[in-house]
């Protein structure tokens, strides 16, 4: 009886290592995997960005062209959480692009392009990007890198929404099915922190587009 | 189960420090590379894409 119940609570000792190991692999070792993706995709990117512009097909709309799930599709900073927050934004949103960082919704506008840029980020675990999203409040900035241009958006709401309200993405936020007018960045992320019951969603407006060849937009101009 | 091993590790105290640690190494390697990679997805806490454009 007497080894049983040590062998019981050796085992419930141990469960409770292991949830403990657990958080600490979804907090901190997710992230390790997460920032070296990280490293390469910027390096892919900026290869990219070095080679000549791929031929449009006559009649290709956007500031930019699209590219294959998975790879990186535009450079993320958002001011407020630190000069060093550069983040490489994957086209794709399934679990495993997002393993490795920021995800592009497939189908929603490119950036700098009239509609909703929507990009998904994990908050907590794989780099903990959008950690902070919380503290986001309106007129902040998050600036979108392309090939040729800085896009610099402005934070103009927040709201917190069930994870089935796609509308929040809609090309016109919270209004499906009319036609934008407007250039729109949606982030959305889980909340609250470390639970999936419901999504934190921010929305920007695009305030300025500025060439790469005239210079960093004032919100970067520090990093 | 623990005493168990204890008792069944080589080497005196320092060997049976060692192996201990060892063991202990090895179980985090197991559950950081293989098993914790495998459960993760299958929880709903790192969901942060709204609708079915997204994972489920």
């Amino acid at each position: 009886m007497r080894t049983f119940v040590r062998g019981l609570g050796q085992l419930f000792v141990t469960a409770g290592l292991i949830i403990v190991l657990f958080t600490v692999y979804e907090l901190y070792g997710t992230g390790f995997a997460t920032s070296r993706a990280q490293a390469g995709l910027a390096r892919d990117l900026r290869q990219r960005w070095q080679q000549p512009v791929p031929a449009r097909p006559p009649g290709a709309a956007g500031p930019i062209d699209p590219v294959q799930i998975g790879t990186g599709l535009a450079v993320l900073r958002i001011p407020r959480f630190g000069k060093d927050w550069i983040k490489v934004v994957i086209e794709g949103v399934s679990l495993s692009d997002l393993r490795d960082g920021p995800g592009h919704y497939p189908g929603s506008a490119l950036p700098g392009a009239v509609g909703n840029f929507a990009v998904a980020g994990h908050r907590a675990s794989h780099g903990n990007g959008f950690l902070r999203m919380n503290e986001m409040r309106g007129g902040d900035a998050v600036v979108v890198e392309t090939r040729d241009a800085w896009f610099t958006y402005r934070v103009i709401s927040t709201e917190v929404v069930d994870p089935t309200d796609t509308a929040v993405i809609a090309p016109v936020p919270d209004r499906p099915g009319v036609v934008p007018t407007q250039r729109m960045i949606t982030l959305t992320t889980c909340d609250p922190w470390y639970s999936a019951t419901h999504r934190l969603i921010v929305h920007g407006v695009l305030e300025s587009a500025i060439a790469k060849s005239a210079g960093r937009p004032p919100a970067v101009l520090t990093s | 189960m623990y005493g168990w091993i204890w008792r069944r590790l080589p080497g005196g105290l320092p060997g049976k420090i060692i192996g201990s640690l060892l063991l202990i190494a090895a179980v985090v390697a197991v559950l950081f590379l293989y098993v914790f990679p495998w459960v993760e997805p299958r929880l709903p806490i790192t969901d942060v894409t709204v609708g079915s454009l997204g994972a489920p």
